[in-house]
């Protein structure tokens, strides 16, 4: 039989964490996308909507990559092949490819925080997180610059370093997407890859939030 | 038995270790209750005296006080105090300065009234601070969502009227707080920020009305102003900056549905004629970047137009160019001012633009009419204007297209950027923080619209022009005869430095990228003072006056477009332009 000490630890244990988990929910999200949910959120009606959005939240769509998410390019996201190694050229220009839940097929394009930017460059390049994060050369990052949220599309192929294309931060491919120049105030977001039956898949979630974030 | 007391004497203390450690856990010592909003702060005595601001100062300021983004309806950007003059400028000292916490172009000018200051700054902030002693009084914070695209993280401002302070808040939200206590009164949403639109101007308030327009010219919006009643937020009128089909102007959009994204931005505050009711604002550059892909002369891109304040109705306008090909935002309006032109007096709208003219137009009640243009930097495409309408002739090898590059001057940056001149009724002269001997090339690439992505398609570079001995100068323009008077040059800096005139015959502004604030003299362009700030002054310099004593205040905190100028700079002359510290505050000078 547990002893009262025991139970007032874990009821005092189960607290704390209660406390916790309710501090770190998210705020109630009425802007997923449209209009008339932001002007929903505006005129007040968020917490009416609030059932309905407290689901679209968990919706998978929107949901952050998670491990095994296949990688599907942005500009072919109709057809939802999933990328290989092979689809990507040796130090070429960067592609920007949404994941993608390997069971249901869903694109997880709901957010664009989602969206990732993937290269295939030379291994012997990488620093050791870099190569530990490789899967057969390609590295994937945020593409969402960490400075104002702008897509991360320029490539600067001579000194091999992605360039924001809206202030013009710079980031290193081969050292962990660190800054090199401008006004990034970090590093973009790694997401780890592996191979799976010959696909580019998602290893493990970023490393680092994704998105920008307000002083 | 001994074994079994013993067990239990562990047994219990260990239970007591627990139960200690359970209490901590779930029951510390109680703190303090936090402050709840059924209690709120108590009112400074300087805001409980805070007087509402009347219709009538918003036409007719006190000389003491800076109530709107440049003083004065006519945009002018001209304060009648005279006790800083060039004898002693010298002795100007800094008297307070505040760090805003923020990062990013703090480009909003320190709004002042009865010595109380609002200031906007990037991170969707405004500040209420004493203006003499340098307390802050109140910080309202919106939160901006993280999957926000802001391309420019910038606020140029708050409006005034009533007990209200107005901010247009980056999210696309137009925002009214009570000026005494910095809570909302009111907020109204402007547009989606998850479809490209979001915002960066002060507020015009007129006409009993809160007016903004939106950003978004490099994420295919359509462009618009709008007005909202000033007590309740009500929308009032809504006017799109592009004609939809059938509406005037629709022709110039020939091509399908181009005009839903044709940009036409919206983001420096009008100015207002009180007489004829009339604001006039300036608009960006048409979506996406290259007019190939949306043929026709695109009105109301790069433009002025003239808006009945009333109605928002559309009541004259001129396009200073066509079709623009060289993300020539022609956002920062004319100036009201009156002028001498071939031995008549012209009830002027005087603007310097993007695309390195200085525009001299009249305003009528109903119409804008062209009177002449010259450039005021060197500019390499424009052959001629057509001497009736104004309209240039472009050189075709220097406009770019889809696949072709071109070649041109000013850069895509302008001959000036939106920061504001400034006109002195004193000098009769017009003051341009100007850039020269910047060119760049533009090739234009096919470019497919996603809702809220970048919707430009080109790539862009900038160069300094062979045998450049300046890049940035002050110049000052008599608007009589149309002849620069003098220039002040910037060897080796880009001028970003919004432009302030006094009646002390001293100009003040910053914008190098050595982080000096200066003070010229207003009649020859000699630098009087320099002070050097803790970050780039990209800021709107104003100036107040507090128990007899006039101040200078503006923000120090380089970002943005002249970041990025920088960016582009060291790419020129690789190591010379090294990234600019950045980092907001507010600075306030007085003569000892």
């Amino acid at each position: 039989m547990p002893s009262k000490a025991s139970l007032m630890l874990r009821s005092a244990l189960r607290a704390h964490l209660e406390a916790r988990t309710t501090a770190m929910q998210p705020r109630w999200r009425c802007g997923a996308g449209r209009i008339g949910r932001r002007v929903a959120l505006e005129l007040g009606l968020c917490f009416a909507l609030a059932p309905r959005l407290a689901l679209a939240q968990t919706e998978p769509a929107r949901e952050r990559p998670k491990e095994n998410d296949l990688l599907v390019n942005v500009t072919a996201a109709a057809a939802l092949e999933p990328l290989k190694p092979d689809d990507l050229s040796l130090d070429v220009k960067q592609t920007l490819a949404w994941p993608m839940d390997p069971e249901t097929k869903t694109l997880r394009n709901g957010s664009r925080l989602n969206k990732v930017l993937l290269l295939r460059l030379d291994p012997e390049g990488f620093d050791p997180e870099t190569k530990e994060r490789a899967a057969e050369g390609v590295v994937a990052y945020s593409a969402i610059c960490p400075h104002t949220g702008c897509d991360v599309t320029n490539w600067h192929p001579d000194r091999q370093l992605l360039e924001c294309p809206c202030h013009y931060s710079t980031y290193d491919p081969k050292e962990e997407a660190k800054v090199v120049s401008g006004p990034s105030p970090r590093r973009l977001p790694a997401l780890p890859l592996k191979i799976a039956d010959g696909r580019l898949a998602v290893a493990k979630p970023f490393i680092g939030r994704p998105g920008f974030q307000q002083m | 038995m001994k074994r079994n007391a013993r067990f239990r004497v562990t047994l219990m203390t260990s239970a007591l270790a627990l139960a200690v450690y359970a209490a901590t856990a779930s029951a510390q010592q109680p703190l303090p209750p936090l402050p709840t909003p059924d209690t709120p702060p108590p009112v400074p005595p300087i805001l409980q005296s805070y007087k509402p601001v009347t219709q009538d100062e918003l036409k007719q300021p006190a000389d003491g006080d800076w109530l709107m983004y440049r003083r004065t309806y006519n945009g002018w950007g001209y304060s009648p105090l005279s006790q800083v003059t060039a004898e002693n400028v010298g002795r100007l000292k800094p008297v307070w300065t505040l760090a805003t916490g923020q990062v990013e172009g703090h480009q909003a000018p320190p709004i002042v009234k009865n010595g109380v200051m609002f200031v906007a700054t990037p991170g969707n902030q405004v500040l209420a601070i004493d203006a003499k002693a340098g307390n802050v009084l109140w910080r309202f914070k919106r939160p901006i969502p993280d999957d926000m695209l802001l391309l420019h993280p910038t606020s140029r401002g708050v409006g005034l009227l009533g007990d209200k302070v107005y901010f247009a808040a980056a999210d696309a939200v137009l925002v009214a707080l009570d000026a005494k206590t910095g809570k909302e009164v009111w907020k109204a949403p402007v547009e989606d920020y998850t479809h490209g639109y979001y915002m960066s101007l002060a507020p015009l308030v007129a006409d009993g009305k809160v007016i903004v327009g939106v950003s978004g010219g490099e994420l295919g919006v359509r462009g618009f102003v709008a007005a909202f009643d000033a007590e309740t937020g009500k929308p009032a009128w809504k006017t799109y900056t592009v004609p939809a089909p059938g509406e005037p102007g629709s022709n110039t959009w020939p091509t399908g549905d181009q005009w839903k994204t044709g940009g036409s931005s919206v983001w420096i505050t009008a100015n207002y004629d009180p007489e004829t009711n009339l604001s006039f604002w300036g608009t960006g550059n048409g979506g996406p970047w290259m007019g190939d892909q949306r043929p026709g002369d695109n009105l109301y891109t790069s433009s002025v137009i003239a808006l009945d304040t009333a109605t928002g109705k559309i009541k004259g306008y001129h396009q200073y160019h066509p079709n623009d090909s060289w993300d020539w935002d022609e956002v920062s309006p004319p100036i009201l001012v009156d002028y001498q032109h071939n031995g008549k007096t012209i009830k002027g709208l005087v603007d310097v633009a993007r695309d390195g003219y200085l525009w001299m137009l009249e305003r009528t009640g109903d119409k804008i009419n062209f009177i002449d243009g010259k450039p005021f930097v060197k500019q390499n495409v424009f052959s001629r204007l057509d001497p009736e309408t104004g309209r240039p002739e472009i050189d075709p090898a220097r406009k770019p297209a889809t696949g072709k590059k071109a070649d041109f001057c000013p850069s895509l940056w302008g001959g000036k950027d939106w920061p504001p001149v400034a006109y002195s009724p004193k000098t009769r002269l017009l003051y341009i923080p100007a850039n020269e001997n910047l060119c760049g090339t533009i090739i234009g690439e096919p470019v497919t619209y996603t809702p809220g992505q970048r919707y430009v398609g080109a790539t862009s570079t900038m160069y300094i022009d062979q045998g450049a001995d300046h890049i940035g100068e002050l110049q000052a323009w008599n608007l009589d005869t149309e002849q620069k008077v003098w220039s002040h040059p910037f060897a080796n800096s880009q001028l970003w430095g919004p432009v302030l005139a006094t009646a002390g015959g001293v100009l003040f502004a910053g914008g190098t990228n050595d982080r000096y604030f200066r003070a010229f003299d207003a009649s020859n362009g000699k630098t009087l003072w320099e002070f050097r700030t803790s970050s780039g002054v990209n800021g709107v310099p104003v100036s107040f006056q507090i128990d007899g004593k006039q101040y200078i205040a503006v923000q120090s905190g380089w970002g943005v477009d002249a970041a990025r100028m920088q960016a582009r700079l060291n790419l020129a002359r690789p190591w010379e332009f090294p990234d600019v510290p950045q980092g907001g505050s507010i600075w306030v000078f007085a003569v000892d």
